[in-house]
């Protein structure tokens, strides 16, 4: 078991030991220090593994769980980002319902900057409440007819008919008053233009508009700018007596590939703890009892954000750590009444 | 935040509770999109400050718990929670108690400075190491 005041979280076979955080000054006088702006500069380290367009994975090391886990939730749902909020049917005669449509149409992921929108007042008039500043406006207007170029002997409906298959990319922005010369480099369209939303025969028709506004993730799922975002925590694997020979290579195979190395006299030892799953697999085995000690980082977060695409993934956190600085100032500028 | 720094930080803190009603109608007359309904003190607070609960309104464990944290950070405190006494009410508790030398309100805007001290550092490490381009743009 770890000992008190360790920064590592103990995993063992059938338990979790030191889970709390202790570094407050009530906790312990030897452990627990006063918060300290300096003193948390030179602990914290930012390491960026890769960003892709969708992908970020960096990590964080030096900070409290509370404060990653804020971010990780902000990230989800309270970055704001655009989607379909409002759609006005004039026809539709495909077998899907009007409703169920909808649906599938607020899902999908739009590739517009958040930053370019207002948010829409509430609280205005319904004549006024929408206009070029806080509302784009698509619509999606298919036919579905035979094809009469078809290949004789091909049933396939995409030879049969034309728009047989309705996806997202069928969708048009119409830029609306201003918009046609702010949002002139960035025309609006989904992220990821294959998404099938309906499908047609001959004779159906989807014809509609829809009414894209700024949310949150936390008043619908849609608005939320990321597919997943995630932490775990460093995984630390200890070695406490040398394994070597046949167990050396049994004790690699306890651990996806990469984790493990065996050196040139045969011996075991921790390459990259960072690839572990900590799938806990090396406990089961009753030979490496005693030698080896799992355990996690307590402060070194390890953080995977997948964007939808809307935004690009490194700024949905830089966001989110803007949210939480402005919930904090905008808490402290607020006078403190009585409850009454 | 340098010691001077928060002496006299506390010491605007103290002349501010004194004359409370007085820069309230000065703030009102100023500008009135001040946000009065975002925080307040629970009724059972003692006397003298030192021990009271703020209730909070649309936040939940996100700033609770974060806040919770770098309040507790704080030497002169005795103890901090936060709770949301019902799910379907976005209002969020925070209990203070300090061990005597500063009032409830002090250490809540500490905390709440520190935490944004905190936000601007990760803010500022993160661009500058998102702007070196020094790491991997493949997934490997």
């Amino acid at each position: 078991m770890p000992e008190l005041g360790s920064n590592i979280i103990g995993i063992e076979e059938d338990r979790v030991t030191n889970t709390h955080s202790n570094d407050f000054p009530a906790y312990s006088q030897s452990l627990g220090s006063a918060w300290d702006l300096e003193e948390f500069k030179k602990k914290f380290q930012l390491n960026v593994s890769f960003i892709t367009e969708r992908t970020a994975n960096f990590d964080l090391i030096g900070l409290d769980t509370s404060i990653a886990n804020a971010f990780r939730r902000i990230m989800i749902s309270e970055v704001p980002s655009v989607a379909i909020e409002y759609v006005y049917i004039f026809n539709n005669t495909s077998v899907i319902q009007d409703e169920v449509l909808s649906h599938r149409l607020g899902l999908i992921p739009l590739k517009v900057d958040p930053d370019m929108l207002l948010w829409v007042d509430k609280t205005a008039d319904e004549n006024e409440k929408f206009n070029d500043e806080n509302t784009i406006v698509l619509s999606l207007n298919v036919v579905c007819t035979r094809n009469p170029n078809a290949v004789k002997g091909d049933n396939r409906p995409e030879n049969l008919y034309r728009n047989s298959n309705i996806y997202a990319r069928d969708l048009k922005f119409e830029p609306q008053g201003k918009q046609l010369t702010t949002f002139k480099d960035f025309p609006v369209v989904p992220c990821d233009p294959d998404v099938l939303l309906a499908k047609l025969r001959p004779g159906q028709e989807i014809s509609l508009k829809a009414h894209c506004i700024l949310g949150i993730g936390s008043d619908h799922a849609k608005f939320s700018p990321v597919a997943t975002a995630s932490y775990r925590l460093m995984p630390q694997i200890d070695i406490l007596h040398p394994i070597t020979g046949q167990d050396a290579l049994e004790f690699q195979n306890c651990f996806p590939s990469g984790v493990v190395g065996i050196n040139e006299k045969g011996e075991a030892y921790v390459k990259d703890s960072r690839k572990d799953t900590v799938s806990r697999e090396v406990l089961r085995h009753e030979k490496f009892k005693g030698k080896v000690r799992l355990g996690r980082v307590r402060d070194h977060f390890i953080y995977n954000v997948e964007s939808t695409g809307a935004m690009l993934p490194e700024e949905v956190f830089f966001k989110s750590v803007r949210v939480l600085r402005n919930k904090a100032e905008y808490i402290r500028s607020c006078p403190i009444g009585n409850l009454d | 935040m340098s010691d001077k720094e928060e002496e006299n930080n506390q010491q605007k803190e103290e002349t501010t509770s004194k004359t409370e009603s007085s820069t309230v109608e000065d703030a009102e007359m100023e500008e009135d999109n001040l946000d009065y309904e975002k925080i307040k003190v629970l009724p059972g607070a003692s006397e003298d400050g030192t021990l009271a609960s703020f209730q909070i309104v649309d936040e939940d464990h996100t700033l609770g718990n974060a806040l919770r944290y770098i309040i507790m950070k704080n030497p002169a405190v005795e103890f901090c929670g936060y709770s949301i006494p019902h799910p379907s009410e976005n209002k969020m508790n925070v209990r203070i108690q300090t061990y005597g030398d500063q009032t409830a309100v002090q250490v809540l805007h500490k905390g709440l400075d520190d935490l944004s001290n905190l936000c601007e550092y990760i803010e500022d490490t993160f661009m500058a190491k998102v702007n070196a381009k020094d790491f991997a743009t493949e997934e490997p």
